[in-house]
Protein backbone atom coordinates (compact mmCIF):
# COMPACT_ATOMS: atom_id res chain seq x y z
CA UNK A 1 0.00 0.00 0.00
CA UNK A 2 1.78 3.58 -0.60
CA UNK A 3 1.15 5.59 2.07
CA UNK A 4 2.98 9.00 0.75
CA UNK A 5 1.99 9.76 -2.45
CA UNK A 6 4.44 10.65 -5.58
CA UNK A 7 3.59 14.45 -4.46
CA UNK A 8 4.58 13.75 -1.03
CA UNK A 9 1.34 13.86 1.34
CA UNK A 10 0.11 11.37 3.15
CA UNK A 11 -3.33 9.39 2.79
CA UNK A 12 -4.64 12.56 4.97
CA UNK A 13 -3.02 14.99 3.05
CA UNK A 14 -0.25 15.85 5.32
CA UNK A 15 3.14 16.25 4.51
CA UNK A 16 5.55 13.54 5.94
CA UNK A 17 6.96 16.11 8.55
CA UNK A 18 3.27 18.10 9.79
CA UNK A 19 1.54 17.14 12.40
CA UNK A 20 -1.98 16.68 12.98
CA UNK A 21 -4.11 19.56 14.31
CA UNK A 22 -3.80 19.63 18.13
CA UNK A 23 -6.56 21.38 20.78
CA UNK A 24 -6.69 21.29 24.31
CA UNK A 25 -8.82 21.89 26.82
CA UNK A 26 -8.65 22.30 30.47
CA UNK A 27 -11.42 21.64 33.27
CA UNK A 28 -13.56 19.23 31.56
CA UNK A 29 -14.59 17.04 34.23
CA UNK A 30 -16.12 19.39 36.94
CA UNK A 31 -15.35 17.43 40.13
CA UNK A 32 -11.82 16.54 39.68
CA UNK A 33 -8.75 18.42 40.96
CA UNK A 34 -7.52 18.86 37.24
CA UNK A 35 -8.14 17.44 34.04
CA UNK A 36 -7.58 18.32 30.15
CA UNK A 37 -9.29 17.52 26.86
CA UNK A 38 -6.48 16.71 24.17
CA UNK A 39 -7.24 15.85 20.30
CA UNK A 40 -4.35 14.90 18.23
CA UNK A 41 -6.53 15.35 14.64
CA UNK A 42 -8.96 12.61 15.14
CA UNK A 43 -7.78 11.04 18.26
CA UNK A 44 -9.45 12.73 21.62
CA UNK A 45 -8.10 12.00 25.41
CA UNK A 46 -9.88 13.09 28.32
CA UNK A 47 -7.74 12.71 31.57
CA UNK A 48 -8.80 13.71 34.93
CA UNK A 49 -6.53 13.91 37.72
CA UNK A 50 -6.90 13.86 41.68
CA UNK A 51 -4.97 14.43 44.73
CA UNK A 52 -2.64 15.03 46.07
CA UNK A 53 -4.95 13.00 48.59
CA UNK A 54 -4.80 10.82 50.99
CA UNK A 55 -3.26 7.28 50.65
CA UNK A 56 -6.07 4.89 50.42
CA UNK A 57 -4.19 1.73 50.87
CA UNK A 58 -1.91 2.61 54.19
CA UNK A 59 0.59 -0.34 53.20
CA UNK A 60 1.34 1.54 49.95
CA UNK A 61 1.75 5.38 51.72
CA UNK A 62 5.10 6.11 51.22
CA UNK A 63 6.97 8.15 53.83
CA UNK A 64 9.29 10.56 51.89
CA UNK A 65 7.38 10.70 48.72
CA UNK A 66 3.49 10.90 46.82
CA UNK A 67 2.48 8.12 45.10
CA UNK A 68 1.52 8.24 41.53
CA UNK A 69 -1.30 6.10 40.20
CA UNK A 70 -2.51 5.93 36.85
CA UNK A 71 -5.16 4.42 34.70
CA UNK A 72 -5.74 3.79 31.31
CA UNK A 73 -8.70 2.62 29.44
CA UNK A 74 -10.08 2.73 26.25
CA UNK A 75 -13.85 3.75 25.69
CA UNK A 76 -16.08 0.95 23.89
CA UNK A 77 -16.89 3.56 20.85
CA UNK A 78 -13.70 5.00 20.64
CA UNK A 79 -12.89 2.13 17.99
CA UNK A 80 -14.33 1.57 14.61
CA UNK A 81 -15.46 -1.87 15.51
CA UNK A 82 -17.49 -1.58 19.02
CA UNK A 83 -15.69 -4.14 21.06
CA UNK A 84 -16.33 -4.67 24.81
CA UNK A 85 -12.66 -5.19 26.31
CA UNK A 86 -12.24 -6.42 29.38
CA UNK A 87 -11.08 -3.92 31.89
CA UNK A 88 -6.94 -4.39 32.91
CA UNK A 89 -6.24 -6.29 29.78
CA UNK A 90 -2.02 -6.85 28.70
CA UNK A 91 -2.32 -3.47 26.53
CA UNK A 92 -3.92 -0.99 28.76
CA UNK A 93 -1.94 -2.11 31.57
CA UNK A 94 1.26 -1.17 29.97
CA UNK A 95 0.44 2.18 28.87
CA UNK A 96 -0.84 2.86 32.44
CA UNK A 97 2.68 1.75 33.32
CA UNK A 98 4.10 3.81 30.35
CA UNK A 99 2.39 7.07 31.65
CA UNK A 100 2.80 6.83 35.35
CA UNK A 101 6.21 6.43 34.87
CA UNK A 102 6.37 9.27 32.56
CA UNK A 103 4.64 11.43 34.82
CA UNK A 104 6.10 10.17 37.76
CA UNK A 105 9.47 11.16 36.60
CA UNK A 106 8.25 15.25 35.81
CA UNK A 107 5.84 15.90 39.04
CA UNK A 108 7.91 16.63 42.04
CA UNK A 109 6.85 13.91 44.78
CA UNK A 110 8.88 14.77 47.69
CA UNK A 111 7.19 17.78 48.03
CA UNK A 112 3.69 16.02 48.76
CA UNK A 113 4.94 12.84 51.63
CA UNK A 114 2.24 10.32 52.50
CA UNK A 115 -0.23 11.43 49.70
CA UNK A 116 -1.40 9.94 46.70
CA UNK A 117 -1.95 11.42 43.31
CA UNK A 118 -4.37 9.61 40.43
CA UNK A 119 -4.23 10.20 37.13
CA UNK A 120 -7.10 8.52 34.74
CA UNK A 121 -6.64 8.28 31.40
CA UNK A 122 -9.35 7.91 29.04
CA UNK A 123 -9.49 7.42 24.84
CA UNK A 124 -12.64 8.66 23.42
CA UNK A 125 -11.74 8.32 20.07
CA UNK A 126 -9.07 6.38 18.76
CA UNK A 127 -6.65 7.33 15.66
CA UNK A 128 -3.41 6.32 16.55
CA UNK A 129 -1.02 7.51 18.71
CA UNK A 130 -3.30 7.47 21.82
CA UNK A 131 0.05 6.94 23.64
CA UNK A 132 1.59 10.77 22.68
CA UNK A 133 -1.75 12.03 23.30
CA UNK A 134 -3.01 10.68 27.04
CA UNK A 135 0.74 11.78 28.00
CA UNK A 136 0.28 15.45 26.52
CA UNK A 137 -3.38 15.09 28.17
CA UNK A 138 -1.92 13.69 31.64
CA UNK A 139 0.56 17.19 31.67
CA UNK A 140 -2.03 18.86 30.79
CA UNK A 141 -4.42 17.94 33.73
CA UNK A 142 -1.66 17.82 35.97
CA UNK A 143 -0.39 21.31 35.62
CA UNK A 144 -4.41 22.37 36.17
CA UNK A 145 -4.70 20.61 39.23
CA UNK A 146 -1.68 22.50 40.36
CA UNK A 147 0.69 19.75 40.59
CA UNK A 148 4.52 20.99 41.06
CA UNK A 149 6.24 19.46 38.56
CA UNK A 150 9.69 20.30 36.46
CA UNK A 151 8.59 20.23 33.14
CA UNK A 152 5.79 20.17 30.89
CA UNK A 153 5.99 16.45 29.13
CA UNK A 154 5.14 16.94 25.51
CA UNK A 155 4.98 13.66 23.42
CA UNK A 156 4.27 12.95 20.01
CA UNK A 157 5.14 9.21 17.50
CA UNK A 158 6.95 9.07 14.31
CA UNK A 159 7.20 6.27 12.26
CA UNK A 160 9.02 4.88 8.67
CA UNK A 161 6.81 3.89 5.67
CA UNK A 162 7.77 3.46 2.05
CA UNK A 163 11.14 4.87 2.81
CA UNK A 164 9.67 8.04 4.19
CA UNK A 165 10.04 9.25 7.98
CA UNK A 166 6.70 10.32 8.91
CA UNK A 167 5.76 12.24 11.88
CA UNK A 168 2.47 11.59 13.66
CA UNK A 169 0.84 8.92 12.72
CA UNK A 170 -2.82 8.07 12.51
CA UNK A 171 -4.68 4.82 12.84
CA UNK A 172 -4.16 4.06 9.11
CA UNK A 173 -0.41 4.66 8.84
CA UNK A 174 0.38 2.83 12.83
CA UNK A 175 -1.73 -0.32 11.54
CA UNK A 176 0.79 -0.74 8.92
CA UNK A 177 3.36 -2.81 10.80
CA UNK A 178 6.09 -0.42 10.11
CA UNK A 179 8.82 1.01 12.83
CA UNK A 180 7.19 3.40 14.97
CA UNK A 181 8.78 4.98 18.08
CA UNK A 182 6.84 7.28 20.88
CA UNK A 183 8.80 9.78 22.30
CA UNK A 184 8.27 11.99 25.18
CA UNK A 185 10.66 14.80 26.02
CA UNK A 186 10.95 17.75 28.74
CA UNK A 187 11.48 21.54 26.51
CA UNK A 188 12.96 22.83 29.26
CA UNK A 189 15.37 20.00 30.98
CA UNK A 190 16.14 19.25 27.43
CA UNK A 191 15.97 15.58 28.18
CA UNK A 192 13.76 12.39 27.26
CA UNK A 193 11.65 10.81 29.22
CA UNK A 194 9.83 8.17 27.15
CA UNK A 195 11.24 6.70 24.15
CA UNK A 196 9.25 3.66 23.12
CA UNK A 197 8.34 0.52 21.01
CA UNK A 198 11.16 0.41 18.66
CA UNK A 199 9.78 -2.61 16.50
CA UNK A 200 11.87 -2.40 12.99
CA UNK A 201 10.45 -4.98 11.32
CA UNK A 202 13.13 -6.05 9.22
CA UNK A 203 10.91 -6.53 5.62
CA UNK A 204 12.20 -3.26 3.85
CA UNK A 205 12.73 -3.83 0.61
CA UNK A 206 15.48 -1.00 0.40
CA UNK A 207 18.44 -1.23 2.76
CA UNK A 208 19.17 2.68 2.72
CA UNK A 209 15.72 2.94 3.95
CA UNK A 210 16.04 0.77 7.02
CA UNK A 211 19.10 2.65 7.85
CA UNK A 212 16.82 5.82 7.45
CA UNK A 213 14.45 4.64 9.75
CA UNK A 214 16.94 4.08 12.71
CA UNK A 215 18.48 7.10 12.14
CA UNK A 216 15.41 8.94 13.35
CA UNK A 217 15.45 6.84 16.35
CA UNK A 218 18.76 7.41 16.80
CA UNK A 219 18.53 10.95 16.57
CA UNK A 220 16.04 11.00 19.66
CA UNK A 221 18.39 9.05 21.56
CA UNK A 222 20.71 11.58 20.87
CA UNK A 223 19.16 14.25 22.31
CA UNK A 224 18.41 12.67 25.05
CA UNK A 225 22.43 12.54 25.55
CA UNK A 226 23.13 15.96 24.25
CA UNK B 1 -15.31 31.67 35.35
CA UNK B 2 -13.85 28.79 34.05
CA UNK B 3 -15.21 25.92 31.77
CA UNK B 4 -18.58 27.63 33.12
CA UNK B 5 -21.53 26.15 30.41
CA UNK B 6 -24.43 27.93 30.96
CA UNK B 7 -27.34 27.47 28.54
CA UNK B 8 -27.27 31.16 27.77
CA UNK B 9 -29.96 32.77 25.03
CA UNK B 10 -27.97 35.71 22.85
CA UNK B 11 -29.14 38.94 25.32
CA UNK B 12 -27.52 36.83 27.79
CA UNK B 13 -24.77 36.18 26.26
CA UNK B 14 -23.78 39.70 25.48
CA UNK B 15 -24.95 41.30 28.81
CA UNK B 16 -22.51 38.28 30.19
CA UNK B 17 -19.45 39.07 28.14
CA UNK B 18 -19.86 42.52 28.72
CA UNK B 19 -20.56 42.15 32.34
CA UNK B 20 -16.58 40.12 32.08
CA UNK B 21 -15.35 42.25 29.93
CA UNK B 22 -15.91 45.15 32.44
CA UNK B 23 -14.61 42.95 35.05
CA UNK B 24 -11.63 42.48 33.53
CA UNK B 25 -11.37 46.01 33.22
CA UNK B 26 -11.63 47.16 36.70
CA UNK B 27 -9.37 44.04 37.86
CA UNK B 28 -5.67 45.59 38.77
CA UNK B 29 -2.98 45.38 35.72
CA UNK B 30 -0.39 45.33 38.37
CA UNK B 31 0.10 41.89 37.73
CA UNK B 32 -0.87 41.11 34.66
CA UNK B 33 2.21 40.31 32.89
CA UNK B 34 3.65 38.07 35.97
CA UNK B 35 1.73 34.57 35.13
CA UNK B 36 3.55 31.84 34.72
CA UNK B 37 3.20 28.40 33.75
CA UNK B 38 5.32 25.05 34.40
CA UNK B 39 9.02 25.49 33.30
CA UNK B 40 8.86 29.10 32.54
CA UNK B 41 12.04 31.17 33.78
CA UNK B 42 11.21 33.89 36.39
CA UNK B 43 13.30 37.17 35.90
CA UNK B 44 15.23 38.17 38.75
CA UNK B 45 17.66 40.21 40.08
CA UNK B 46 20.61 38.17 41.29
CA UNK B 47 22.67 41.19 42.76
CA UNK B 48 20.09 41.89 45.46
CA UNK B 49 19.99 37.81 46.06
CA UNK B 50 17.08 35.51 45.75
CA UNK B 51 15.20 33.30 48.46
CA UNK B 52 13.30 31.22 46.41
CA UNK B 53 9.99 30.08 47.80
CA UNK B 54 6.91 27.56 46.94
CA UNK B 55 6.43 26.69 43.02
CA UNK B 56 9.58 27.45 42.49
CA UNK B 57 13.11 25.65 41.54
CA UNK B 58 16.32 25.93 40.33
CA UNK B 59 17.98 24.82 36.47
CA UNK B 60 21.16 25.89 35.64
CA UNK B 61 21.28 29.09 37.71
CA UNK B 62 17.98 30.47 36.41
CA UNK B 63 14.72 30.18 38.55
CA UNK B 64 12.10 28.71 37.01
CA UNK B 65 8.67 27.94 38.14
CA UNK B 66 7.09 24.18 39.00
CA UNK B 67 3.26 25.62 39.03
CA UNK B 68 0.78 27.84 36.57
CA UNK B 69 0.46 30.55 38.66
CA UNK B 70 1.03 34.26 39.23
CA UNK B 71 4.69 35.35 40.47
CA UNK B 72 4.51 37.24 43.24
CA UNK B 73 7.46 39.23 45.16
CA UNK B 74 7.97 39.94 49.17
CA UNK B 75 11.55 41.91 49.02
CA UNK B 76 14.13 38.75 48.45
CA UNK B 77 11.74 36.52 48.85
CA UNK B 78 10.07 35.13 44.88
CA UNK B 79 7.31 32.74 44.89
CA UNK B 80 4.44 31.54 42.56
CA UNK B 81 0.54 31.79 43.86
CA UNK B 82 -0.74 28.50 42.18
CA UNK B 83 -4.19 29.15 40.02
CA UNK B 84 -5.90 26.59 41.31
CA UNK B 85 -4.72 24.04 43.94
CA UNK B 86 -5.82 21.93 46.62
CA UNK B 87 -6.31 23.83 49.97
CA UNK B 88 -3.14 24.69 52.23
CA UNK B 89 -3.90 24.69 56.02
CA UNK B 90 -2.06 27.86 57.56
CA UNK B 91 -2.12 27.62 61.55
CA UNK B 92 -5.72 29.31 63.11
CA UNK B 93 -7.27 28.48 60.02
CA UNK B 94 -11.21 27.69 60.74
CA UNK B 95 -12.12 24.92 58.64
CA UNK B 96 -15.33 22.17 57.80
CA UNK B 97 -14.24 18.37 56.98
CA UNK B 98 -15.93 15.83 57.30
CA UNK B 99 -15.00 13.08 59.54
CA UNK B 100 -14.05 9.91 57.61
CA UNK B 101 -12.50 7.42 60.38
CA UNK B 102 -12.63 6.67 64.44
CA UNK B 103 -9.49 5.53 65.05
CA UNK B 104 -7.92 5.45 68.73
CA UNK B 105 -8.21 8.63 70.48
CA UNK B 106 -8.67 10.57 67.27
CA UNK B 107 -11.11 10.86 65.02
CA UNK B 108 -9.36 11.32 61.25
CA UNK B 109 -10.80 14.21 58.97
CA UNK B 110 -11.29 15.09 55.56
CA UNK B 111 -10.43 18.57 54.73
CA UNK B 112 -9.78 18.79 50.96
CA UNK B 113 -5.88 18.45 51.84
CA UNK B 114 -2.80 15.83 50.83
CA UNK B 115 -3.44 14.18 54.09
CA UNK B 116 -6.28 14.12 56.42
CA UNK B 117 -6.76 16.05 59.27
CA UNK B 118 -6.51 14.59 62.94
CA UNK B 119 -8.28 15.38 65.53
CA UNK B 120 -7.31 14.50 69.23
CA UNK B 121 -9.98 13.69 71.83
CA UNK B 122 -7.84 15.52 73.64
CA UNK B 123 -8.18 18.49 72.15
CA UNK B 124 -11.31 19.50 71.76
CA UNK B 125 -14.22 20.20 74.48
CA UNK B 126 -16.34 16.95 76.29
CA UNK B 127 -20.10 17.84 75.57
CA UNK B 128 -20.14 18.25 79.67
CA UNK B 129 -18.21 21.13 79.35
CA UNK B 130 -15.42 19.79 82.00
CA UNK B 131 -12.14 20.16 81.74
CA UNK B 132 -10.58 16.97 83.04
CA UNK B 133 -8.18 13.42 81.59
CA UNK B 134 -9.75 11.22 79.17
CA UNK B 135 -10.53 8.12 80.35
CA UNK B 136 -10.82 4.83 78.47
CA UNK B 137 -14.63 5.65 79.01
CA UNK B 138 -14.28 8.82 76.84
CA UNK B 139 -12.87 7.23 74.50
CA UNK B 140 -15.24 4.75 74.22
CA UNK B 141 -17.73 7.07 73.83
CA UNK B 142 -15.99 8.79 71.13
CA UNK B 143 -18.68 8.06 68.27
CA UNK B 144 -21.30 9.81 70.57
CA UNK B 145 -19.69 12.65 69.66
CA UNK B 146 -18.52 12.46 65.90
CA UNK B 147 -19.35 9.73 63.92
CA UNK B 148 -18.31 8.75 60.18
CA UNK B 149 -19.36 10.99 57.67
CA UNK B 150 -20.38 13.92 60.41
CA UNK B 151 -19.54 17.16 59.34
CA UNK B 152 -17.91 19.16 61.82
CA UNK B 153 -16.05 22.17 62.03
CA UNK B 154 -12.80 22.94 63.88
CA UNK B 155 -9.28 25.23 63.75
CA UNK B 156 -6.30 24.07 62.63
CA UNK B 157 -3.79 23.68 65.34
CA UNK B 158 -0.42 22.91 63.36
CA UNK B 159 1.76 20.24 62.47
CA UNK B 160 2.71 17.48 64.22
CA UNK B 161 5.03 14.23 63.30
CA UNK B 162 1.80 12.38 62.18
CA UNK B 163 0.35 14.52 60.09
CA UNK B 164 -2.03 17.88 60.66
CA UNK B 165 -3.60 18.28 64.18
CA UNK B 166 -7.04 19.97 64.72
CA UNK B 167 -8.29 21.38 67.54
CA UNK B 168 -11.98 22.56 69.12
CA UNK B 169 -11.40 23.83 72.27
CA UNK B 170 -14.80 25.89 72.26
CA UNK B 171 -18.76 25.64 72.00
CA UNK B 172 -18.86 27.44 68.85
CA UNK B 173 -16.69 24.36 66.96
CA UNK B 174 -18.01 20.92 66.81
CA UNK B 175 -20.92 18.97 64.70
CA UNK B 176 -23.14 20.63 62.37
CA UNK B 177 -26.54 19.67 62.42
CA UNK B 178 -29.21 20.39 60.03
CA UNK B 179 -27.88 22.22 57.03
CA UNK B 180 -25.92 22.22 53.56
CA UNK B 181 -22.25 21.41 53.06
CA UNK B 182 -21.26 23.22 50.11
CA UNK B 183 -17.95 22.60 48.31
CA UNK B 184 -16.32 25.41 45.96
CA UNK B 185 -12.44 25.87 45.07
CA UNK B 186 -10.25 27.06 48.36
CA UNK B 187 -9.03 30.00 46.52
CA UNK B 188 -12.92 31.51 46.62
CA UNK B 189 -12.51 31.60 50.47
CA UNK B 190 -10.43 34.52 51.76
CA UNK B 191 -9.22 34.40 55.58
CA UNK B 192 -10.45 37.13 57.34
CA UNK B 193 -11.46 37.84 60.89
CA UNK B 194 -14.87 36.37 61.04
CA UNK B 195 -15.68 32.55 59.18
CA UNK B 196 -18.95 32.59 61.53
CA UNK B 197 -21.63 34.26 60.35
CA UNK B 198 -25.48 34.54 62.34
CA UNK B 199 -27.54 36.01 59.62
CA UNK B 200 -30.37 36.89 62.09
CA UNK B 201 -32.78 38.25 59.60
CA UNK B 202 -33.07 34.27 58.05
CA UNK B 203 -31.98 32.48 61.32
CA UNK B 204 -29.35 30.90 59.34
CA UNK B 205 -25.85 30.46 60.03
CA UNK B 206 -23.17 30.24 57.40
CA UNK B 207 -19.45 29.03 57.88
CA UNK B 208 -16.92 30.13 55.58
CA UNK B 209 -14.47 27.16 55.59
CA UNK B 210 -10.84 28.07 54.58
CA UNK B 211 -10.70 24.77 52.76
CA UNK B 212 -13.85 26.11 50.65
CA UNK B 213 -16.00 23.56 52.50
CA UNK B 214 -18.87 25.92 53.17
CA UNK B 215 -21.52 25.48 55.74
CA UNK B 216 -25.29 26.97 55.28
CA UNK B 217 -27.61 25.68 58.30
CA UNK B 218 -30.06 26.62 60.79
CA UNK B 219 -28.68 28.27 63.31
CA UNK B 220 -27.92 27.34 66.54
CA UNK B 221 -27.30 28.99 69.97
CA UNK B 222 -23.83 27.64 70.99
CA UNK B 223 -23.11 28.73 74.36
CA UNK B 224 -27.19 28.68 75.52
CA UNK B 225 -27.12 24.93 75.04
CA UNK B 226 -24.63 24.53 77.26
CA UNK B 227 -26.30 26.38 79.78
CA UNK B 228 -29.95 24.73 79.06
CA UNK B 229 -27.78 21.28 79.38
CA UNK B 230 -26.55 22.10 82.65
CA UNK B 231 -29.72 23.07 83.64
CA UNK B 232 -31.15 20.43 82.66
CA UNK B 233 -29.04 17.95 84.32
CA UNK B 234 -28.89 19.92 87.68
CA UNK B 235 -32.94 19.58 87.78
CA UNK B 236 -32.86 15.92 86.32
CA UNK B 237 -30.59 14.18 88.81
CA UNK B 238 -32.33 10.84 87.62
CA UNK B 239 -30.10 10.92 84.08
CA UNK B 240 -28.11 7.90 83.24
CA UNK B 241 -25.18 7.47 81.93
CA UNK B 242 -26.05 8.19 78.34
CA UNK B 243 -27.88 11.42 79.17
CA UNK B 244 -25.93 12.93 76.00
CA UNK B 245 -27.59 10.74 73.38
CA UNK B 246 -31.16 11.10 74.45
CA UNK B 247 -30.46 14.92 74.45
CA UNK B 248 -29.34 14.69 70.87
CA UNK B 249 -32.05 13.05 70.34
CA UNK B 250 -34.82 15.30 71.85
CA UNK B 251 -32.41 17.77 69.50
CA UNK B 252 -32.99 15.79 66.63
CA UNK B 253 -37.10 15.59 66.83
CA UNK B 254 -37.20 18.75 66.50
CA UNK B 255 -37.83 19.80 63.19
CA UNK B 256 -35.96 22.82 61.09
CA UNK B 257 -39.00 25.17 59.96
CA UNK B 258 -40.16 25.69 56.45
CA UNK B 259 -39.49 29.03 56.68
CA UNK B 260 -35.67 28.15 57.63
CA UNK B 261 -35.13 25.74 55.16
CA UNK B 262 -35.89 28.11 52.37
CA UNK B 263 -33.60 30.32 53.34
CA UNK B 264 -30.58 27.74 53.66
CA UNK B 265 -31.73 26.38 49.99
CA UNK B 266 -31.47 30.41 49.09
CA UNK B 267 -28.12 30.92 50.69
CA UNK B 268 -26.69 27.76 49.42
CA UNK B 269 -27.68 28.39 45.68
CA UNK B 270 -26.59 31.83 46.37
CA UNK B 271 -22.73 29.81 47.11
CA UNK B 272 -23.30 27.53 44.35
CA UNK B 273 -24.08 30.52 41.78
CA UNK B 274 -20.88 32.41 42.91
CA UNK B 275 -18.52 29.19 42.53
CA UNK B 276 -19.89 28.61 39.13
CA UNK B 277 -19.41 32.38 38.08
CA UNK B 278 -15.89 32.35 40.00
CA UNK B 279 -16.43 35.17 42.45
CA UNK B 280 -15.06 35.24 45.65
CA UNK B 281 -17.48 34.00 48.45
CA UNK B 282 -18.22 36.55 51.15
CA UNK B 283 -20.98 37.32 53.69
CA UNK B 284 -21.85 40.54 52.24
CA UNK B 285 -22.31 38.78 48.44
CA UNK B 286 -24.33 36.33 49.82
CA UNK B 287 -26.76 38.38 51.75
CA UNK B 288 -26.79 40.41 48.57
CA UNK B 289 -27.45 37.43 46.41
CA UNK B 290 -30.59 36.00 48.84
CA UNK B 291 -32.29 39.55 49.06
CA UNK B 292 -31.87 39.92 45.25
CA UNK B 293 -33.49 36.86 44.67
CA UNK B 294 -36.10 37.25 47.42
CA UNK B 295 -36.74 40.65 46.00
CA UNK B 296 -37.44 38.95 42.24
CA UNK B 297 -39.98 37.03 44.31
CA UNK B 298 -37.59 34.15 42.18
CA UNK B 299 -37.86 30.31 43.27
CA UNK B 300 -35.08 28.58 45.02
CA UNK B 301 -34.46 26.68 41.83
CA UNK B 302 -34.59 29.34 39.59
CA UNK B 303 -31.51 31.17 40.96
CA UNK B 304 -29.28 28.54 39.35
CA UNK B 305 -30.40 29.34 36.21
CA UNK B 306 -29.15 31.58 33.35
CA UNK B 307 -30.42 34.64 34.16
CA UNK B 308 -29.71 34.69 37.77
CA UNK B 309 -26.55 33.88 37.11
CA UNK B 310 -25.87 37.10 34.76
CA UNK B 311 -27.92 39.18 37.00
CA UNK B 312 -25.30 38.45 39.71
CA UNK B 313 -23.05 39.02 37.20
CA UNK B 314 -23.69 42.57 36.59
CA UNK B 315 -24.44 43.07 40.29
CA UNK B 316 -20.66 42.04 40.66
CA UNK B 317 -19.37 44.53 38.06
CA UNK B 318 -21.52 47.22 39.97
CA UNK B 319 -19.83 46.75 43.54
CA UNK B 320 -16.39 46.46 42.08
CA UNK B 321 -17.10 49.98 40.24
CA UNK B 322 -18.28 51.17 43.79
CA UNK B 323 -15.60 49.84 45.73
CA UNK B 324 -12.54 51.04 42.94
CA UNK B 325 -14.10 54.71 43.36
CA UNK B 326 -14.34 54.56 47.11
CA UNK B 327 -10.64 53.21 47.22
Amino acid sequence: MEFVSPEGLRLDGRRPTEMRQIRAELGAVAKADGSAVFEMGNTKVVAAVYGPREVQNRSQQLSDQALVRCEYSMANFSTGDRMRKPKGDRRSTEISLVIRQTMEACIMTHLMPRSQIDIFVQVLQADGGTRSACINAATLALADAGIPMHDLVTSCSAGYLNSTPLLDLNYVEDSARGPDVTVGILPKLDKVTLLQRISCRLCMTDTTGEYKGIRISTRWINYNEG
Amino acid sequence: MRGTQLPLNQTQKVRLQRALQQLESLSSKINSNASVTVADSIPVNYEDGVLKGHGTSELNGEIIATVCGIVERVNKLVYVRALRARYKPEVGDIIVGRVVEVAPKRWRIEINYSQDAVLMLSSMNLPDGIQRRRTAIDELNMRSIFEESDVICAEVRGFQHDGLHLQARSQKYGKLKRGQLLTVPPYLVKRRKQHFHYLEQYGIDVILGCNGFIWVGEHVEATDDMVEEQVSKSEQQTMNSDGILTDMEEQEQVSTPLEIRRYVCRAANAVRVLSTLGFIVTIEVIVEIVNLSSSMNLDIHEMLGSEFCVLVTEKEVERRTLTKKKG
